[in-house]
């Protein structure tokens, strides 16, 4: 694809119509919750875009979020986007390497300056000067400081990315933290997930190429229109938890019977993701569909929630029996010295200890 | 740590601790106060004064026809309400889980269509028990902070739920969140308020029970 290439242009040339590009923004313009008239404005902004440069950092992760970015098993428009924006740098994708992967960078950087945007995968360690990882002898951290201010925004991909995740969890060794806890002056937005959902980096993409800017976020800096409801919400499964029908087992009758998961640990009425209406792997299924609970991945802190993922969310952590016990005992005591204290006090003659 | 982390982590354990320490503070307090020695002899024999205690558990949960005419409607208002949150408490799935978590021991659960409407009843009597308490001059003269705080605390838990059933006013973790935090309120504040009564109600009967078995009166 040429550099001065447009994204109809390429589109053309690849065998797309005009009537194709309308209909995939149709189908975005819903995806992102936007109203229906904004699908032509949308297609018109599409077909004239040029390639917007992606720089993509990856810190301490598992390549779990760009495997799943890249496992798109058909040639779809939203696939195609993933082509049409210039990814300039990622480490496990670009045939560069060592030097040659660090003057790329550089280069690009100095060539999108203010225009490019920064995708990150991964947590950042920040404990000890961030020594936990390292990227050609520097520091996550110092890397994300370093090409931060030059971003246009910042594409935090992944749960480790937006909040820490995994190398978060207790005992957090590495001082693992998410970039909004690094960067704060940048627009950012977090797309959690363990890993992400694919169309919804698609989406965010095609939002900011089409009009210069980045979606509506909520609280917590994810795409509204795809974090805007609980998996709960959107579960297909929800009647049953209406009805109070909820399997006790992952292999009894209401687990066969498909009945909520709820008492099972399943966390999707706590979990903001768009995982029960777009699903995985094409639109075939999710984790609730294939029988397994919600484990709340998109969530922060997710892997040290309390009582763990199979514990149902009416539940709680309780002091143990132990203590249980010494309060008890301390009770017991002050009691005691209370009632032996009203006792002195007491001089009626007709007054006694029980029998 | 989000709202709903700390209900159900820290928040839930402190809350627990408090409930169990504040429960066997008083209960231990009550047990080993002095109590006045009883001169007369017994005119019943142990057996027949236990079973008197337990009798009047009982005859005393309904009042005389002669009192009905002034406290009916309290009274009425007062099953209700405890007949609802039992419903509530022993008959919704997750409050069974939680119980099953802690004890191991599970039942079957209501509908959820009959827990809200249980719910629903229970709120109703609560408000309408609220009003007779400041509409009743008797009554208000009686009442006490703690008798208004004892009624907010256990208004509070009802009321949550209730949202947290229909998942209407706000997100289900934030009213989950709401409802944990109240219950925790309530296990705070139980063994030092007249909701004290949980424990002591059954007892203090019996009790007076046994005493007027003992003295040969009816129970």
């Amino acid at each position: 694809m040429a550099v001065d290439e447009t994204l109809g242009e390429m589109l053309a040339r690849r065998g797309f119509s005009r009537r194709g590009l309308l209909k995939f923004a149709i189908v975005m313009t819903s995806s992102l919750a936007l109203p229906p008239g904004m699908a032509a404005a949308m297609a018109e902004n599409l077909a004239a875009a040029r390639r917007q440069s992606v720089i993509w950092l990856s810190f301490q992760e598992c390549t779990g979020c760009l495997e799943t970015l890249l496992r798109t098993s058909s040639p779809t428009i939203a696939a195609l986007i993933f082509d049409f924006i210039s990814l300039d740098y990622q480490e496990a994708l670009m045939a560069a390497s060592g030097s040659a992967a660090e003057l790329t960078l550089r280069q690009a950087v100095a060539a999108n300056k203010g225009k490019y945007l920064l995708a990150i995968d991964g947590s950042v360690p920040v404990a000890d000067g961030g020594v936990y990882s390292l990227t050609g002898g520097k520091a996550n951290v110092s890397m994300l400081q370093e090409f931060a201010p030059d971003a246009a925004a910042i594409l935090a991909i992944g749960t480790c990315a937006a909040y820490g995740g995994i190398p978060k969890a207790f005992p957090n060794p590495t001082g693992a933290v998410g970039v909004e806890d690094v960067i704060s002056d940048k627009p950012i937005v977090n797309i959690p997930g363990c890993p992400p959902i694919p169309e919804v980096l698609s989406g965010v993409l095609v939002y900011f190429v089409s009009f210069g800017r980045l979606p509506d976020l909520d609280e917590r800096k994810r795409p509204l229109a795809y974090f805007g409801t609980t998996i709960h919400d959107q579960c297909y499964r929800r009647p049953f938890y209406d009805q109070g029908k909820f399997a006790k087992s992952f292999d009894d009758e209401g687990a066969r019977q498909g009945w909520c998961l709820f008492e099972l640990g399943c966390k999707g009425p706590t979990t903001h993701n768009a995982c029960a209406s777009l699903k995985w792997n094409d639109g075939v299924s999710f984790p609730i569909e294939s029988g397994h609970g919600c484990l709340g991945c998109s969530e922060p802190d997710f892997w040290d929630q309390d009582g763990g993922f199979y514990t149902s969310l009416a539940g709680g952590k309780g002091p143990g029996w132990r203590d249980a016990g010494i309060a008890a005992a301390v009770g017991i005591t002050g009691g005691a010295a209370a009632a032996f204290g009203a006792r002195h006090k007491t001089t009626r003659p007709d007054v006694e200890t029980p029998e | 740590m989000t709202l709903l982390s700390f209900a159900r982590g820290p928040g839930m354990q402190v809350a627990t601790l408090i409930l169990i320490a504040g429960m066997f503070w008083r209960l231990s307090g009550i047990l080993l106060l002095r109590r006045r020695v009883a001169h007369a002899a017994a005119r019943n024999p142990f057996a027949v004064r236990l079973l008197g205690g337990a009798v009047t558990i009982f005859t005393r949960a309904i009042p005389r026809r002669t009192f009905w005419p002034r406290v009916g409607a309290g009274v009425v208002l007062n099953y209700v309400f405890h007949i609802g949150l039992f419903i509530v408490l022993f008959g919704g799935a997750p409050h069974i889980l939680i119980i099953h978590e802690i004890f191991g021991v599970a039942w079957p659960d209501l509908p959820k269509g009959v827990i809200v409407v249980a719910s629903g009843i229970t709120l109703a009597a609560l408000i309408l028990l609220l009003v007779r308490r400041l509409c009743h001059p008797v009554l208000k003269m009686l009442s006490k902070p703690d008798d208004y705080i004892s009624w907010l605390i256990v208004f509070m838990p009802i009321f949550t739920g209730i949202l947290l059933s229909g998942e209407t006013v706000a997100g289900y973790g934030a009213l989950l969140a709401w409802h944990i935090l109240s219950i925790e309120a309530l296990m705070i504040w139980l063994p030092f308020g007249k909701l004290m009564h949980v424990a002591l109600v059954f007892a203090g009967r019996g009790m007076l029970g046994y005493n007027f078995s003992r003295k040969g009166a009816a129970t």
